[in-house]
């Protein structure tokens, strides 16, 4: 296969031609067919074991993380591990249609470059029949924006379908509830830090719920308040042991035992003034970044203020947001600093666990959803599809257009793109046919996975849609037959769609373009 | 290696250690040379082009780049022998002169050795190959500016530029959307070029990437885009005019260079150096708020006590800015770099119309984007595309399109590309070479056919029969006297590259000719190849 040129350090690699197109397809197209099974509402799981130690398990059916856990040395599968990554920073779900789809097209685009036509010849069909896909993406996708009940009824829809493809589906009315609640609570604003999820095993799925207020999984320090109403809380961001000198080069040197002593107890006065400043504020609730010492603590009980430490950087962040204070870090200008507030914090259980409970906050965008489930595993790959179907929904809130699911926006972009095939002249005909058969590929892989006889239900669908351009008929697994999506209430955001087509299509197009491969000699580890 | 005797007819040595080493001595040397060259140009060659393909390399880590960027091809290929080294070299001087046709050039030393390679078989000296060489490449060049034409554009009429930057890009992955890209690369450099000195300086053009969304999106900041946020969350995403403070020194307490310690000893001590520290804070924030300055942009980071306090008096900042992009913040907003607090004066600050921070996807990406600035003169593509490959690819692009419009603003003669200019300056070296006599007529008629590889390698991979396609229009050249026609690799139907639109600035096709001739030359004169042998 490789070739040594000569001119190349030793130990690397240079495929050409052929052989390179070759390296490249089936590196792709193994990709794609190890998500494949993964996909759409009956897809199975895969497990992952860690290499490192402990050889911790992942159960999972979320595309992205298991292409970002797998390695891989083949150039072109890394191109489709890339797109995926991108999928789910982007849009977040749709990771495994993406790879699918770019799978299949190159998988199509083989057997044209085997019929001797040019690669380029294949990418600009390809290029046309994506510009024609789109179109008609865009035209039957349909905005409920202004009416909020409808748009309600659509977002609880897409969430239902993206949840029926995880572990959550036995639940998914329940969790596609919690998921539209949690999303129109943030009013739009579309930031997913507002929404906090606690994971705590035991229990079951069911019994997640969401929760108004804000959750934080740290405990009250000792002899403390348990409760408190209408607190006022300051965050902060401050060192609780002992104040560091900053200035450098400073050191202490003392000649006696007596001064020590003395410096000591200008240390603990320091930490004393400090902290007498900070309940100069007025304040009931003391929540800082970094640790509290038992001295500060015991200052804190005293004042009867409730004191919370080392809330890690992102939970510091997200109570600021959530209770609407400042995050402090010098206490000298009490007035002058907003603090946070809400109607009560108390101490709840959860299991066996005890959680701090905001509620009645300022910001009322905020809520936490606690997810129960019977295994650290299952709570994973709940939390996992769950950020899918928040990522899709808010999504949708920033661009609310939304498309049928169930294969019928395939089946309808794949009819499009063959009546255009029909219209062009030259080899670039062919290309966008086999982009048709590509699109057709993904209800297929739907079928196939539900068990269900797939040329059957496919041929189906491609003769209502044929004779009627205005049906609605898509993939029914639960009855394993053709049916009225709209019916069903199969809904797709149009953005992850419409993200799904173009990332293939330039994921494929790239690997295509690519007619020589150089392996660099791997570097060597000690 | 060879034996050599002295008077007494004993054995002596010439090169330490010289049975480790291997040595290829004479025509030997110039042909494994050019054996070398030929494969490194092969490589490059089906890069050329509208159609060319591109290469997928994987570096020592693992980490894949797909290009047909022949300059970066080359450099990532890691080449180990010399001679490939050369040409990796060649490629690479191209792209920091020109920025655009590092295939090309590299293809065409390719092509020149090759030809000589038949005439060293015939005989002829290398030194007289390399001779004629140079003289042809003179009348090539020659030829250029005879065929070269100017156009004209300004600051307003900037269509002829945008046409020639399409050329370029045509053959990269951003071919479908080249009008849009290069329009946004012609505005930059219009935006920051010095149209009475003919200078750009490219320092002012940053491009700037973030994998998401589409290649649709990318677009043109008239200002400065920074991948940073502001250092405290709660600080406004969005400002307003606002006055700039570049600061590049940090929000701590001195740090002499000199050894010192400062001793404590006593506890009156102890208090007094906690309210100097403390005042020391203050006083830093208090300076920048007292000059007058809206929004902090600061080298370096600082604590979280700076932090708050800045936060508390309403002063946004930004921690951790890099080097470079201090310099162009600076030279955008108008303002001063101060590297001291006590030197912050209200006349050094620098000024922009708006500040946002923006966010991106489902992740916290966020970036700055610093607009309206009163020195239009820096400017910030904002690249989106699929993958990070994509990405790094749609870049690279964009350099060389920027680079091809500097080239413009630069010297504004073109050439007619699609192998137009390659096939009329074949026809003047030939008619030229029937005027010499001796060994140098090979060396030009040889360089005259290689010249042909660049239109020849176009017609292949655009998918033509390269004979046919290429001797056809060199009959049409020849027959109508026309230097402006070529191959139609895009399939259009015409020759004339005019109406293609196909242009080349003179600048790299000239240079492109300079380069390669040296580097054959250079190659041609080795006789005599030592290295060690592979080690032990």
């Amino acid at each position: 296969m490789s070739q040594q040129s000569g001119i190349l350090q030793q130990g690397a690699s240079e495929e050409r031609g052929e052989n390179a197109r070759l390296a490249s397809f089936v590196g792709a197209v193994a990709i794609a067919d190890l998500v494949k099974s993964t996909l759409g509402p009956k897809g199975m799981d895969k497990i992952l074991q860690s290499m490192g130690r402990g050889q911790s398990i992942t159960v999972t059916n979320d595309g992205a993380t298991i292409l970002k856990s797998i390695y891989i040395d083949n150039p072109a599968a890394k191109v489709l591990v890339d797109i995926s990554k991108v999928q789910d920073d982007e849009v977040g779900d749709g990771t495994t249609s993406v790879v699918v789809l770019a799978g299949e097209l190159l998988r199509e685009a083989e057997q044209l470059v085997n019929q001797k036509i040019h690669p380029m010849t294949i990418i600009a069909g390809f290029r046309e029949a994506c510009e024609c896909a789109r179109g008609v993406l865009e035209s039957s996708a349909f905005s409920n924006q202004d009416d909020d009940v409808a748009f309600r009824k659509d977002l609880i829809n897409i969430a239902k379908t993206t949840l029926s493809s995880k572990i959550l589906t036995g639940d998914k009315e329940h969790f596609a509830n919690l998921a539209v609640d949690a999303i129109l609570r943030l009013k739009g604003s579309g930031n997913l830090e507002a929404i906090h999820i606690i994971k705590k095993p035991g229990g079951t799925l069911k019994e997640s719920y969401l929760d108004e207020g804000y959750i934080l999984d740290k405990k009250i320090g000792v002899g403390q308040p348990k409760r408190v109403e209408n607190a006022r809380i300051l965050v902060a961001n401050t060192a609780m042991d002992t104040d560091k000198i900053k200035i450098y080069g400073a050191r202490v040197r003392v000649d006696s035992m007596a001064k020590v002593a003395d410096i000591e107890a200008a240390e603990k006065d320091k930490m004393r003034e400090k902290c007498n400043k900070i309940l100069s504020h007025d304040i009931s609730c003391f929540i800082n970044r970094q640790l509290i010492y038992n001295f500060p603590e015991e200052i804190f009980a005293d004042a009867g203020v409730m004191a919370i430490e080392h809330a890690d950087f992102d939970g510091i962040e997200n109570l600021a947001l959530v209770l609407g204070g400042e995050i402090v870090s010098t206490f000298d200008d009490p007035a002058g600093v907003k603090l946070g507030s809400c109607k009560l914090i108390e101490e709840i259980m959860i299991g066996e666990d005890r959680l701090i409970h905001f509620s009645g906050v300022a910001l009322g965008e905020a809520c936490t959803i606690v997810l129960r489930g019977a295994s650290s595993h299952i709570l994973d790959e709940a939390d996992r599809s769950l950020h899918d179907a928040l990522c899709v929904l808010q999504a949708t809130v920033k661009d609310s257009r939304v498309i049928y699911g169930g294969g019928y926006p395939e089946m309808k972009m794949a009819k499009a793109v063959e009546e255009l095939a029909g219209r062009t002249p030259g080899k670039k005909s062919l290309a966008m046919e086999a982009f048709a058969r590509a699109l057709r590929a993904l209800p297929a892989t739907i079928c196939d996975n539900a068990g269900l006889d797939s040329s059957e239900i496919v041929s189906n669908l491609r003769a209502a849609h044929g004779a009627d351009p205005n049906s609605r008929m898509g993939i029914d697994v639960v009855k394993g037959e053709a049916g009225d999506v709209a019916e069903l209430g199969i809904y797709e955001a149009f953005r992850v769609k419409l993200q799904i087509l173009s990332s293939a299509t330039e994921a494929s197009e790239m690997i295509l373009r690519v007619d020589d491969i150089i392996t660099c000699k791997p570097r060597q580890r000690q | 290696m060879s034996l050599v005797y002295d008077e007494y007819g004993r054995p002596f040595i010439i090169i330490k250690e010289q049975e480790k080493k291997s040595r290829i001595k004479g025509i030997e040397a110039v042909k494994a040379s050019i054996l070398a060259a030929k494969t490194v140009a092969r490589t490059c060659r089906s890069s050329l082009g509208p159609k060319g393909m591109d290469k997928m390399l994987q570096s020592p880590d693992g980490d894949v780049t797909i290009t047909n960027d022949g300059a970066t091809i080359l450099e990532m290929m890691e080449v180990e022998n010399q001679i490939g080294k050369l040409l990796v070299e060649l490629s690479k001087s191209q792209d920091h002169e020109i920025g655009d046709g590092t295939t090309g050039v590299v293809v065409l030393a390719g092509a020149l050795l090759e030809h000589a390679e038949a005439l060293l078989d015939m005989g002829i000296h290398p030194l007289r190959v390399a001779e004629g060489y140079e003289m042809a490449c003179k009348v090539a060049t020659d030829n250029l500016e005879k065929i070269k034409s100017t156009f004209e554009f300004s600051k307003d009429d900037i269509e002829p530029l945008i046409k020639t930057c399409m050329t370029t890009l045509s053959s990269k992955i951003v071919g479908r959307l080249k009008r849009h890209m290069a329009e946004i690369c012609v505005k930059a450099v219009v935006a920051v070029a010095d149209l009475d000195r003919r200078d750009v300086n490219l320092d002012l053009i940053k491009v700037e990437g973030k994998v998401g969304g589409t290649m649709e999106d990318t677009r043109l900041v008239e200002g400065i885009v920074i991948d940073k946020d502001f250092s405290h969350p709660q600080m406004p995403k969005e400002l307003k005019d606002v006055k700039l403070a570049i600061l590049t020194c940090p929000f701590e307490p001195p740090k002499p260079k000199t050894k010192h310690k400062v001793e404590i000893d006593t506890v009156e001590k102890f208090e007094e150096l906690r309210k100097q520290e403390q005042k020391y804070f203050t006083d830093m924030v208090q300076l920048c708020k007292d000059s007058g300055a809206g929004l902090i942009i600061c080298q370096w980071g600082f604590d979280d006590e700076a932090n708050h306090l800045l936060m508390h008096e309403g002063l946004p900042a930004v921690r951790w800015v890099g080097g470079v992009e201090i310099e162009l913040l600076a030279m955008a907003t108008g303002g001063r770099i101060v590297p001291r607090f006590s030197e912050l004066t209200p006349e050094k600050l620098g000024f922009a119309k708006s500040v946002t921070e923006i966010s991106f996807g489902t992740t916290k990406d966020k970036m700055l984007v610093i607009e309206g600035c009163p020195n239009l003169k820096a400017v910030t593509i904002f690249v989106r595309g699929g993958n990070k490959m994509v990405l790094d690819e749609i870049k690279r692009s964009l350099h060389d399109a920027i680079c091809v419009a500097r080239n413009l603003v630069r010297d504004n003669s073109i050439i007619y590309g699609g192998g137009a200019s390659e096939i009329s300056c074949s026809l003047a070296v030939e008619a030229a070479a029937h005027e010499v006599v001796g060994d140098v007529q090979y060396a030009m008629r040889a360089f005259a056919d290689a010249l042909e590889a660049v239109p020849l390698a176009l017609a292949e991979n655009s998918g033509l029969p390269p004979i046919e396609s290429l001797t056809a229009v060199r009959k049409r050249q020849m027959e109508e006297n026309n230097p402006y026609l070529g191959i139609d690799c895009n399939d259009i139907g015409t020759n004339d590259m005019r109406e293609q639109n196909v242009f080349e600035t003179f600048l790299s096709k000239r240079q492109q000719l300079f380069l390669a001739t040296q580097v054959c030359k250079m190659i041609l004169k080795i006789d005599d190849v030592i290295k060690p042998s592979e080690y032990e």
